[in-house]
């Protein structure tokens, strides 16, 4: 195919504007916001520039823009150990145990900080009921840094009222970038509805980082920011693989639909070590609405079954043995999926949340008062966090306290935050006794590429860390990354594309668009192009059929995978005839060219992994079991964008906390 | 549901240099129509239903209308945000009616001021490579 490059004779060139800071932070969700409350305390007295860059607008950005009903990472009175035991169990046996650790070590007084800046958070009452954030607070119920007793929906999770959590969030990280903005005399330092792009090197230092570029989502501009350390917490990938609805539906993804694979891409592009990119997460959730089911089994003990009344966990225990033990008898969320599917396969199905059951024994130790409260906590779990939940329950005249509902395995994400670990190798912090003195490089969280961090959903083997966890870790890395920056005070990050060459290579799709848009008479049916919903569509159909999606029950093998890999490769190529109209457009084409990386990063690992480590999640039809003499290890890699080639190596896996 | 605009009640916020829809939208989906000054979701099968920009609308002009790759028509979930609570009213396809009221914050916004770190330690730098926080230490047990 012939070469399109962009010398703006079509589209209008961009003003390029050029920030100079030392800490950059790219990404605007819970992990960032707290990079810049950690960091901006740091920098003052040193007088140290921090800078956050955020797609959208940051009291509503992130996978917590619509707010949560829980805290899923709250330490409190148990113990750290029993913490990394869990992730464990529920990441089928391998994760990095020193990063896992360190989180659990760090993550309440993140809880604490959000308590304080006035985030309801339910209380137990004397009596043993859970009062709202109202109540608590009206009851004189002390904080929970004072000895508050939260109530517990699991041993990990705390229930909370969270519509407004991210904005609660949000306004302490912009006090902080105020602050930081105050003491450092620059005139702005937070940027909104900037879209970063890519990642560039240093021309000195070909292992270091130097630069982020992006794109204006709402004026003719490009960025060009140089930092001495960067913070990567650009989120997990939605919306990659075929979803199980046709048409407008699919934007109720269950995990937020603008996580574009943006975290993986930026740091691949670079050459940054991943580790578990073979690691996916596939959800049980309510279907189609995609509302949680968390709080139905932990906090009103709720059980799901088949149609028949059966519970899959127990008719399909044996079985399930045979494959995956001793795993298996672990009943982690993997494990408990197969046994779903082996049902629905079995065509048992619909499978069902026996929410009616659940009420009614909860409303037998309760009087009438109590029953409507119980209501209002069932309906809030929505309304906090998938209010297209509620409004799907709305149309179909479901009421929880009536009848069950259809739960469903939904579509495959990538992530590192949730019950998943996709994402990158990562320095740990190097005090855990019993971690390999391999496992640190000299500063916590900081990738394979000098002076960048990574936090949240990208930090790789290391899941279950959710909304606080990944606070905790901006913090944990901001931290890091401003003691990079004091160790090389004369680091001047120096990049060796020009202002020109970079906005030419963002602004192609645009005019690629240009040029050929009168070509045809409909401008998004033309041969010359390919628009970013299409280049979505042949993504989420390559990753479906090929890669292990729904269509196949999420089954693949070498030679799927190999087809499939061929395939992606042409679409990648394609890329290079991206089309915008517009610089929303624009922001799509890039996003979907994330997500094309963040699948052949997760397709070449299932491919490396020769077993079944996630059953569940996918299966490897040639290798059809788990396998620990061979693969209890990780799987790392690394991608040489510029040759568009691949390294992989297994990496011992080292276990420090006992069982 | 997508995300619609009912177009009797879109101001497209006046002489504002954009929409507070536009603003908020963590999707990027809301646009102005300058020509007819009314706002619209621009890709509706890419709208996650978070109802923020339901929320924030200063004049209650957007509202969501369910998938309809699933849902059937007639029911609705409208919020009303203030400032420490949220009331929601849903309404079912058969005509039933729910409220609910819900706490959303236990400080007024701002209430940081110009100083996020009122009342927390200075940074210790001898601990700058440590475990911790500048206001916490990591837990030990």
């Amino acid at each position: 195919m012939e070469k399109e490059t962009c010398t703006f004779s079509f589209c209008a060139k961009p003003e390029i504007v050029e920030v100079e800071t030392d800490l950059l932070l790219i990404g605007g969700g819970m992990a960032c916001c707290g990079a810049a409350f950690e960091a901006a305390r740091w920098a003052a007295p040193k007088g140290i520039k921090v800078t956050m860059v955020d797609k959208a607008a940051t009291d509503r950005s992130g996978a917590v823009a619509m707010g949560l009903s829980a805290i899923n990472t709250y330490i409190g009175e148990n113990k750290v150990a029993d913490y990394v035991k869990y992730v464990r169990g529920d990441l089928m046996g391998i994760i990095r145990e020193d990063i896992v650790y360190d989180l659990g070590r760090h993550v309440d007084n993140s809880v604490h900080l959000f308590e304080e800046w006035g985030l309801p958070i339910w209380k137990k009452a004397d009596d043993g009921f859970s009062l709202d954030g109202f109540q608590a607070r009206d009851a004189g119920k002390a904080l929970l840094k004072d000895g508050g007793v939260p109530v517990r929906s699991g041993k990990w999770q705390i229930m909370i009222n969270g519509e407004s959590y991210k904005v609660i969030v949000a306004e302490a990280a912009k006090a902080a970038l105020e602050y930081n903005r105050k003491a450092t005399g620059v005139a702005q330092n937070l940027y909104e509805r900037v879209f970063i792009v890519k990642l560039l090197k240093d021309v000195n230092d070909p292992k270091r980082v130097a630069a982020a570029v992006g794109i204006s989502v709402r004026e003719n501009k490009v960025y060009i920011f140089k930092a001495k350390a960067m913070i990567n917490a650009a989120g997990g990938a939605v919306n990659v693989f075929r979803p199980r609805s046709v048409r407008e539906g699919q934007g109720r993804a269950w995990y937020p639909v603008w996580n574009s694979g943006s975290g993986y891409a930026l740091g691949m592009q670079v050459g940054a070590e991943l580790t578990m990119m073979e690691n996916r997460f596939v959800p049980a959730r309510f279907k189609d609405g995609y509302g949680p089911v968390g709080a139905w089994f932990l906090f009103f003990k709720a059980k799901a079954t088949n149609a028949l009344g059966e519970d899959y966990c127990v008719t399909w225990m044996e079985d399930t043995k045979k494959l995956y033990s001793p795993y298996a008898e672990k009943l982690g969320t993997a494990i408990r999926n197969h046994m779903m599917m082996l049902d629905m396969k079995a065509g048992k199905g619909p499978i069902l949340m026996n929410t009616h059951t659940a009420m009614a024994e909860l409303a037998t130790k309760m009087d009438a008062k109590r029953i409507k409260h119980l209501e209002a906590e069932a309906w809030e779990d929505f309304l906090d966090m998938a209010i297209g939940q509620a409004g799907l329950w709305a149309c179909k005249n479901i009421e929880p306290d009536k009848t069950p509902s259809e739960i469903m395995p939904t579509e495959p994400y990538l992530l590192g935050s949730h019950a998943g670990c996709a994402g990158f190798w990562v320095s740990g912090p190097g005090d855990i006794p019993g971690a390999p003195a391999e496992w640190n490089w000299g500063y916590n969280r900081m990738s394979t590429i000098k002076g960048l961090f990574m936090a949240g959903d990208v930090v790789g083997a290391s899941g279950h860390k959710f909304s606080s966890g990944s606070h905790a870790e901006g913090r944990i890395a901001a931290k890091a990354a401003l003691a990079l920056i004091l160790d090389e005070p004369n680091f001047k990050p120096t990049i060796k594309e020009t202002a020109d060459q970079i906005a030419a290579e963002l602004y192609l799709p645009y005019e690629v668009y240009e040029k050929y848009k009168t070509y045809s008479t409909d401008t998004s049916v033309n041969p010359h192009y390919i628009k970013p919903s299409m280049l979505q569509a042949r993504l989420q159909k390559i990753a479906d059929e090929y890669f292990g999606g729904i269509s196949t029950w999420y089954m693949t093998s070498k030679t799927m995978l190999e087809e499939g890999l061929k395939q992606l490769e042409m679409l990648k190529e394609d890329a290079a005839k991206m089309a915008a109209k517009d610089l929303h457009e624009l922001m799509r084409c890039w996003e979907n060219y994330h997500r094309i990386l963040s699948v052949e990063a997760h397709a070449r690992h299932i491919l490396f992994r020769e077993e079944t480590r996630y059953p569940g999640y996918y299966y490897r039809g040639d290798f059809l079991a788990i396998n620990d003499k061979d693969w209890k290890c990780f799987t790392n890699s690394v991608y040489d964008s510029e040759k568009l080639s691949w390294e992989f190596k297994k990496v011992p896996y080292v276990q420090i906390i006992p069982d | 549901m997508p995300s619609f605009v009912i177009t009797e009640k879109c101001d497209g916020c006046k002489a504002q240099d954009k929409t507070a829809c536009q603003y908020i939208c963590p999707n990027d989906l809301m646009v102005l129509n300058r020509d007819l000054m009314k706002a619209y979701n621009q890709e509706p099968d890419q709208c996650w239903e978070c109802y923020n920009c339901v929320k924030i609308c200063p004049q209650q002009a957007i509202e969501i209308r369910a998938y309809q790759d699933f849902a059937p028509l007639g029911g609705s979930v409208i919020p009303m945000r203030g400032s420490d609570s949220i009331m929601w009213t849903i309404k079912f396809r058969n005509g039933s009616l729910k409220r609910f009221k819900f706490p959303i914050r236990l400080t007024p916004e701002g209430h940081l001021g110009d100083d996020p770190y009122k009342g927390l330690p200075e940074p210790d730098f001898s601990k700058l490579k440590s475990s911790g926080f500048f206001n916490n230490p990591a837990r030990t047990e």
